[in-house]
């Protein structure tokens, strides 16, 4: 009993929208292999081993011939139910990534501190936080982001430059730790 | 001794012991939430802690892989729902103990058991280290071609049932490795014109895209739900005196744990599955096994604990991960330009005693947290799915961000979370990418200078640990096949008495 549910707990299931990846996988590589003659250069008087189209080629042979079984295995077995509806989930995924990279432009604007604290206030409100306590939450963990990393770790994030247009007294600071 | 003491000098500066403490507890709240996890966890860090003393993020970054599986099995144990994906066979005892009132007594020995297991390795690398030094020095270009060689067959071969995914992704990291300028004929490979590909795809921002960006989206997309609450009460000291009577399953667990955390692409599945099969097969008691069995739940926890520091074998002696973590930390030894390796042991011999004894002080640290604040752990936990998503999110940012403010580098690592969120969709596996960019690279650089003193293909294997690193190659495989042909071969019978191993897929076994 137990090494039967064992079994069941190692083994692969197909989920659905796997043909889908698969094509789309195999799709790329064979681009990819398409243009390996016009993406690399073999070099006169060098070796084999040497060559800089090498292991751009086996990789890419080995995309190619993995991706074909891989979508012929998949192709082979029975077909799942709810191929598109997975395939919308990975689209709405797409929402998520714009809000990210416009958060990742705002940072040298607004400054670290500010656009992280809107960051998450967003998100929070986005993802159907409503009550004061959680947006709270949100925003103080914006503030706790960037004491640590910022003021505390130094990592290397650019100033806003918002700041530029702080009085003196707080702009020095507001360079240096925000 | 003299390198006992100076190892002891570095683990002694107060930036060591920070770390050290930081890593240990952060990374029992990481393991203890269900859905965040080590890797996202060390991804998202790595960037900052280059600005460390390398010892320094290194404690950081292993303080967080060897306490994540501590935190894991509290909720494994008490709400049925596995903190990492490796404490998913401690439910299969730890919660039917808590539903029989004994939550308390298999915590405590979900503890001791990780901690035995968890200084077991450490110990065994200590011993081995003397023996690694001697051997360390014969791995020449050849020899480590053919061990990375030999980790991605072996990456690709552990993911059975899914063997044509982990190749093609094992050879997309391969290829990603190469994009941008070839670094000896100067030429551009896979740049479509494009400078912003020139300089390559970062490894990190890889890292950070499949890991940390895959599981925000996955985490905001997904429906919301918290852990459910749970209280502990009684102690949790008992554990260690009833760990005594289940020292045979805990040692031969933890060996297992070491075992398979050296070899490549094996890692914490592989040893907890191996000792629990050992544990049900030699025990008295093979029926309460899945019905809250102690050994059970020893051999479990014993093993993937064992695992982080027996993984940072080949990564310290040849400089070859064996699984995405390792991988991670490679990345740290590089841009400090402290090159693991046979030369690690030969000239810094104090920094690997440091590090060995950061493990060892990290289980201690843990434990004696873990004993005191389980309860304060469980309403930690119970944090939102989608706010995880946010901070996760939040803090991936950092990680991209801070590498060269490239906001490229942002949207690559974006479009690798899209990428990483479709194969945990799918359930395929996301560690072949990363272990074939960095054993990829290796395997460039190793061919091309092993090659030069080369004239013939048997030269090549003329050495002895070439020799047989080659003929361990040739052995997996020949076994490989044999097992698949004599599966296929159950198959073709009319009545087949054995079910295959994958039986609703029995045409993706490879």
């Amino acid at each position: 009993m137990i090494a039967k549910t064992l079994q069941d707990m190692f083994k692969r299931y197909r989920r659905p929208g796997d043909v889908v990846f698969a094509v789309l996988f195999l799709g790329f590589s064979v681009f990819l292999l398409t243009q390996l003659g016009e993406q690399t250069k073999a070099v006169k008087r060098t070796k084999w081993f040497a060559q800089p189209n090498l292991w751009p080629m086996i990789s890419l042979w080995a995309m190619v011939i993995f991706g074909f079984l891989h979508w012929l295995s998949s192709a082979m077995s029975p077909r799942l139910l709810g191929r598109w509806t997975e395939v919308g989930f990975w689209v709405r995924s797409l929402e998520y990534v714009a809000y990210f990279l416009v958060y990742v432009m705002l940072v040298p604007i607004l400054g670290y501190l500010l656009s992280t604290v809107l960051f998450a206030v967003f998100l929070a409100l986005r993802t159907g936080f409503r009550g004061a306590r959680t947006v709270g939450i949100a925003a103080l963990f914006g503030v706790f982001v960037t004491v640590v990393f910022r003021a505390f770790l130094q990592v290397k994030i650019p100033a806003g430059a918002v700041y530029e247009y702080l009085p003196d007294s707080v702009r020095a600071f507001a360079l240096t730790y925000l | 001794m003299e390198t006992l003491f100076s190892g002891l000098s570095i683990l002694a500066q107060w930036q060591v012991i920070i770390a050290l403490l930081i890593g240990s507890i952060g990374g029992v709240i990481i393991g203890a939430l269900p859905g965040v996890g080590a890797p996202v966890a060390i991804a998202i860090l790595l960037p900052a802690t280059f600005a460390f003393e390398p010892i320094v993020g290194l404690t950081l970054l292993l303080g967080i892989y060897g306490s994540s599986m501590y935190g894991g099995a509290i909720p494994a144990i008490l709400i049925n729902t596995p903190g990492t994906a490796v404490n998913a066979l401690t439910t299969y005892d730890g919660y039917p103990m808590t539903k029989r009132g004994q939550g308390h007594r298999a915590l405590s020995l979900a503890y001791s058991a990780s901690f035995f297991g968890g200084v077991f390795s450490i110990i065994c690398l200590m011993i081995l280290s003397p023996v690694l030094a001697l051997i360390a020095p014969h791995f020449g270009s050849r020899e480590i071609f053919l061990a990375a060689l030999l980790g991605i067959i072996l990456v690709v071969l552990a993911h059975r049932g899914q063997i044509f995914a982990a190749g093609m992704l094992a050879a997309f990291g391969i290829f990603l490795n190469t994009v941008g300028l070839e670094p000896v004929k100067y030429t551009r490979r896979f740049t479509f014109d494009q400078s912003w590909l020139a300089s390559g795809i970062d490894l990190i921002v890889v890292v950070l895209g499949l890991f940390a960006i895959s599981q925000a989206l996955l985490l905001l997309l997904e429906k919301n739900h918290a852990p459910g609450k749970a209280h502990v009460s009684g102690s949790i000291f008992a554990g260690l005196k009833e760990l005594l009577g289940i020292k045979r399953v805990a040692t031969v667990s933890s060996s297992i744990g070491v075992f398979m955390g050296m070899v490549p692409g094996t890692g914490e599945f592989t040893s907890q599955f191996l000792s629990y099969t050992y544990a049900q097969k030699t025990s008295k008691d093979p029926d309460k096994f899945g019905d809250g069995s102690p050994e059970g739940l020893v051999a479990s926890e014993a093993a993937n604990n064992a695992v982080p520091g027996a993984a940072m074998i080949p990564l310290l002696a040849l400089g070859i991960p064996g699984e995405a973590l390792t991988a991670m930390m490679l990345s740290v030894f590089y841009v400090h330009n402290v090159i693991p390796g046979p030369q690690l042991f030969e000239s810094q011999m104090d920094f690997v005693m440091a590090l060995y004894m950061a493990l060892i002080s990290l289980n201690v640290i843990v434990l004696v947290f873990l004993l005191f604040s389980t309860n304060l752990l469980l309403k930690i936990i119970q944090i939102p799915t989608r706010f995880l998503g946010i901070m996760i999110l939040v803090l991936s940012f950092v990680g991209v961000y801070s590498l060269r403010n490239s906001i490229t580098d942002c949207a690559l690592a974006a479009g690798f979370g899209v990428f990483g969120l479709i194969l945990k969709r799918l359930d395929l596996p996301i560690v072949p990418i990363i272990l074939g960019m960095v054993l990829g690279g290796i395997m460039e650089v190793k061919l091309r200078s092993a090659m030069a003193r080369v004239k013939t293909p048997l030269d090549f294997v003329d050495r002895p640990i070439a020799a047989i690193l080659f003929g361990l190659i040739l052995l997996i495989l020949i076994l490989h096949f044999r097992t698949l042909y004599f599966e296929f071969r159950n198959k073709l019978r009319p009545e087949p008495t054995a079910e295959p191993v994958d039986a609703d897929h029995p045409n993706q076994q490879g």
